[in-house]
């Protein structure tokens, strides 16, 4: 593995993969702009989380799914998609991607590397559910392409993971990233669920310092949401107490001290970073940067083109079967919205936005002098940061109220 | 047609006890209109009032009935509103009449705005017949209700007519009831015309469209016609009545009432309550009129975005014109900048026209909380007229305030009494008289403040009585109260809007109670809202919206951003209701914050 620093990409064959800027640099975020990657739905689940409002195809629901199938339509896809890339980055999401074998995950790693072509350094991620690990997972990992693993360990707490339906051991978790980090994995992180109504302060900071006391290279932290049609919304409909939102503003700042002190970086609302370990499929979706969906309800964003895919497998399958995109949707984006959505996915960046285009309206605008006034923008250099990562929504709704009379 | 067979009537009815449906039966059942063409509430054309199921304008609609003795006899049904708000409509619909069916509910009893209209109608020297509808309703309770219209009316139980207008029981009775029990016209066909402007409407093709009860004379087509109180001069284009469909039957007879166009646009060149005569041939006295309806409430109309000014005025202007009753004046206001002060008979007339304007003229406004109209007498001895709170003079320069009182009349089932007058005197009202309807129904009398009329008086009657309260009121005299000026700051700034004024010894409650709800209606915002009420330099409460903490959502779903930008802008619409005072959200509701803060 190489940790040598990589100020500015410099070449075809070159990425910021392996640069070991903090994750919070501004150059790294203008960089992240100009990357390419690819995201790969894997939407398979043993049982559907009480959360989760994916697109996924729970298992323990859905008799019968076709692993195979699904593979060799994603291939497939991918063999029907334009020229791009080189990847600086691919990222495999779900659903719960390591049900799938290395073997098959392997399959669909050499149709992207030959598609599109990889960098020296492309990183190439992985989401992990705990109970899937065993001693030669990431053996099998690291040889069929990957650099980078996302543990789910969503909490430390066991009445928390069950409340959250979570099926795997906090020791589980702690065995998988000392096993992964033996296997090599350039980049190692956790993911963590925080502010359920059951979770207390104690059981929060209990879950962050295990996490941070392992050897993990980066940590995302989320705050429970209750999405639409979920399990977690019609038990709040039938009278469960709702996620509070000062008591998960509260959770963050616990984190964001506790994990700061750790030696990470927040570089974005719910991703922080040991130097040199920025999420690249992560930083270039907040920089507007351009990304391929593959798999089921897959989103890609390239040419000023927003599309979607079908959520529905057996339209997917029946599409790329039939050798035709998959598209359920596309939306087409001028240079003006373009230049508003990498401002307000900016916002949500520790580096901020560029102060420049659309910003420059808003920061003019009422609505952004009244922000500044109240401390909630700052303008640093030639970038707009938002000051209260936790309000950034709200900095965005502001923002678009300026875009629409001012087009 | 022959006067002595002409019947013009009303229905006096409370909201919700069947007149309407009594009207559309009557109708059916000398088939004005065929079944097939029924739909309910023939004659509520405006959808807000099929939608309340309420009347607010009249209306007057002709029939033909052959009777029992084989004539054939013309009903001219004047339809009228049932609410208090419009009772000065219902007097000039009775103008038009020489009776009326008392119409009541069989399981609810008198009510009474009823009451008042039935007063209204023997003060008017109508004859009355009593009916007591939907007796078929498992609830009904006919004997009680009729022995209660016997108490009022006098007369003998066995005279109540027994109706169920939905299925149409004691529907024929009626109809020869109305034949033999209420008189005909008494006019003189020959004499100078004479004839009675008894509401009228603007109709975007026709202009002014007068509905009239010639009561001397007749009036055709062709004839040049004077307006006898504005002296206007104007040429009749077209005479009809409604049956209910448009019939120009191009003349109108002594006893008959029907519609007038003259091609006039203004509606102000023919008021209600102005004679219509020949200006060749007038006749020397004008039939008594109407005193204008004078606003009891007022309250600010604002537009949510500033730039719908001229837009709010044009609405206004068009209103009027099928409401004359509607009264306004610019106002600015430094929360909520330009607007007008609208002068309204009631709280329904209020709502009423507010929803009007949003969903007719597509406004989107922002109404302060209604107030009655002041006195304030001066310490240099000039007195000023305050309509509203922000214009009170200091307290430096005020020698007394005066308030409107009103007598009410509130009829409630016996048991409720002790909750009434509870009620009553929390709200400043004093005891006038009480008598019994009957054992179980009592008519209670006071005079009360107005202004603690149009606050939650009504609400609060209701939910105290199970909804079995009525109320009815009517203007009666100013008098001196010790009255002050309650004003409410956001973020330490004053906010004229929420300025109210109330009774001294109130005062502190009010402040807080209304602090409080502030504090629930007003959404958390990016800092911290202090809230604070405040008798001129002197704070009485305060409250603090905290500042909101967390906003924003975690993650974005496989890259989804369309999706994120459309939840925001989703977002944004909901901020689209609310009005920025100073550095302020605040959301509409929160104007008329006062009207909801009940008896806390």
């Amino acid at each position: 593995m190489s940790d040598t620093v990589r100020p500015m990409s410099t070449g075809e064959d070159d990425g910021f993969g392996s640069s070991s800027l903090r994750a919070n640099d501004a150059d790294l975020a203008d960089a992240a702009h100009l990357w390419k990657s690819a995201y790969v739905h894997i939407p398979f689940c043993a049982h559907r989380c009480p959360y989760c409002d994916f697109a996924i195809v729970d298992e323990s629901v859905e008799a019968n799914v076709d692993h195979r199938r699904y593979v060799d339509a994603l291939v497939r896809e991918i063999e029907m998609e334009d020229p791009f890339g080189p990847l600086d980055a691919v990222n495999f999401g779900g659903g719960t991607p390591s049900l799938l074998s290395s073997e098959q995950l392997g399959e669909i790693i050499e149709a992207l590397r030959r598609r599109f072509g990889f960098r020296a350094h492309t990183e190439v991620s992985l989401e992990v559910n705990p109970e899937d690990w065993s001693t030669d997972t990431g053996g099998n990992l690291r040889s069929v392409g990957f650099t980078r693993v996302s543990i789910g360990a969503q909490s430390f707490d066991e009445q928390i993971m069950g409340v959250l339906s979570r099926r795997h051991s906090a020791d589980a978790t702690t065995e998988a990233v000392h096993s992964a980090r033996v296997s090599g994995f350039r980049t190692i992180s956790l993911d963590l669920i925080y502010g359920h109504p059951r979770e207390t302060s104690a059981s929060w900071a209990g879950s962050v310092d295990r996490a941070l006391d392992l050897p993990i290279d980066h940590i995302s932290t989320y705050a429970l949401t209750v999405e639409r049609g979920t399990a977690l919304s019609r038990e709040i409909l039938a009278g469960a107490t709702p996620p509070d939102g000062d008591v998960q503003a509260e959770r963050y700042e616990t984190f964001c001290e506790r994990s700061s002190t750790a030696g990470f970086d927040r570089y974005e609302v719910s991703n922080h970073a040991r130097p040199g370990h920025a999420c690249v499929y992560n930083l270039s979706t907040w920089t507007h940067g351009e990304y391929l969906g593959f798999g089921l309800g897959a989103h890609d964003h390239r040419w000023g083109v927003r599309s979607r895919n079908h959520h529905r497998l057996d339209r997917y399958l029946e599409d790329v079967e039939a050798g035709i995109r998959p598209r359920l949707g596309t939306e087409h984006l001028d240079a003006d919205s373009q230049d508003r959505d990498r401002f307000m996915l900016g916002l949500r960046l520790a580096a901020g936005t560029p102060a420049s285009g659309f910003a420059t309206t808003f920061l003019d605008s009422p609505e952004g002098t009244r922000l500044l006034d109240h401390g909630l923008i700052i303008v640093e250099g030639d970038r707009v940061v938002v000051t209260q990562p936790m309000l950034t929504d709200a900095v965005a709704r502001e923002a678009l109220s300026v875009s629409s009379y001012d087009c | 047609m022959d006067q002595s067979r002409i019947r013009n009537f009303s229905i006096i009815a409370h909201i919700d006890h069947g007149k309407s449906t009594l009207a559309d039966r009557l109708l059916e059942r000398t088939g004005a209109i065929s079944e097939r063409d029924m739909r309910a509430q023939l004659l509520d054309e405006m959808d807000l009032e099929r939608e309340r199921g309420i009347t607010i304008k009249a209306n007057a609609v002709r029939i033909d009935y052959t009777a029992q003795d084989g004539l054939e006899y013309e009903f001219n049904i004047i339809d009228t509103p049932g609410h208090v708000d419009f009772s000065y409509e219902v007097s000039r619909s009775l103008e038009a009449c020489e009776g009326a069916l008392l119409l009541v509910d069989a399981s609810q009893g008198v009510e009474a705005q009823t009451l008042a209209n039935a007063y209204m109608a023997i003060e008017s020297g109508l004859e009355i017949i009593p009916v007591v509808n939907k007796i078929d309703l498992p609830a009904a309770d006919p004997d009680r209700v009729a022995e209660e219209l016997v108490g009022i009316l006098g007369g003998d139980v066995e005279d109540v007519i027994r109706v169920s207008a939905k299925s149409g029981i004691g529907v024929d009775e009626l109809l020869e009831e109305i034949v033999t029990s209420l008189p005909p016209p008494e006019g003189e066909p020959d004499a100078s015309l004479r004839a009675l402007v008894f509401d009228s409407y603007y109709d975007t093709y026709r202009g002014v469209v007068a509905l009239v009860r010639v009561v001397d004379g007749s009036l055709s087509e062709g004839d040049d016609i004077r307006l006898m109180a504005s002296g206007e001069d104007l040429v009749v284009d077209e005479v009809g009545v409604r049956r209910p469909s448009i019939e120009r039957t191009k003349r109108l007879g002594s006893g008959e009432a029907g519609y007038v166009i003259t091609g006039v646009k203004d509606i102000d060149l023919i008021r209600v309550g102005d004679t219509v005569t020949h200006a060749a041939d007038p006749a020397t006295d004008a039939l008594a009129g109407y005193d204008e309806p004078k606003p009891m409430v007022y309250s600010g109309l604002f537009p949510t975005d500033g730039d719908d000014f001229e837009r709010l005025r044009e609405a206004l202007d068009k209103l009027r014109l099928n409401d004359s009753s509607l009264l306004y004046a610019p106002e600015t206001s430094r929360a909520l900048g330009f607007g007008f002060r609208v002068g309204f008979l009631g709280l329904l007339h209020m709502e009423i026209v507010r929803e009007r304007l949003e969903r007719e003229y597509d406004l989107d406004l922002v109404a302060t909380a209604p107030s009655v109209e002041y006195v304030a007498n001066l310490t240099d001895g000039s007195s000023v007229i305050v309509q509203s709170p922000q214009d009170l003079p200091d307290a430096g320069v005020r020698a007394s305030i005066e308030e409107p009182y009103v007598k009410v009349m509130i009829i409630t089932p016996a048991e409720y009494i002790g909750t009434v007058m509870e009620l009553v005197q929390t709200k400043r009202g004093e005891m006038g008289e009480m008598n019994y309807l009957s054992t179980e129904r009592v008519e209670l009398h006071y005079l009360m403040p107005l202004s603690e009329i149009v606050f939650d008086f009504f609400d609060l009657l209701k939910s105290r009585t199970r909804g079995y309260a009525s109320l009815d009121y009517e203007p009666d005299s100013y008098r001196e109260s010790d009255l002050v000026r309650v004003d409410i700051l956001l973020n330490s700034q004053p906010v004229d809007a929420f300025s109210t004024i109330v009774h001294r010894d109130r005062a502190t409650t009010y402040g807080r109670a209304m602090v409080k709800k502030l504090r629930e209606l007003i959404p958390r915002q990016l800092f911290d809202v202090p809230i604070q009420a405040a008798i001129g330099s002197r704070i009485i409460s305060r409250e603090t919206v905290k500042a909101k903490r967390k906003d924003v959502t975690a993650k974005c779903y496989g890259g989804d951003i369309t999706r994120k930008r459309k939840l925001l802008e989703r977002q944004k619409e909901g901020k689209k209701r609310m009005k920025m005072v100073g550095s302020v959200e605040v959301p509409q509701e929160a104007f008329v914050a006062a009207l909801k803060i009940g008896d806390e």
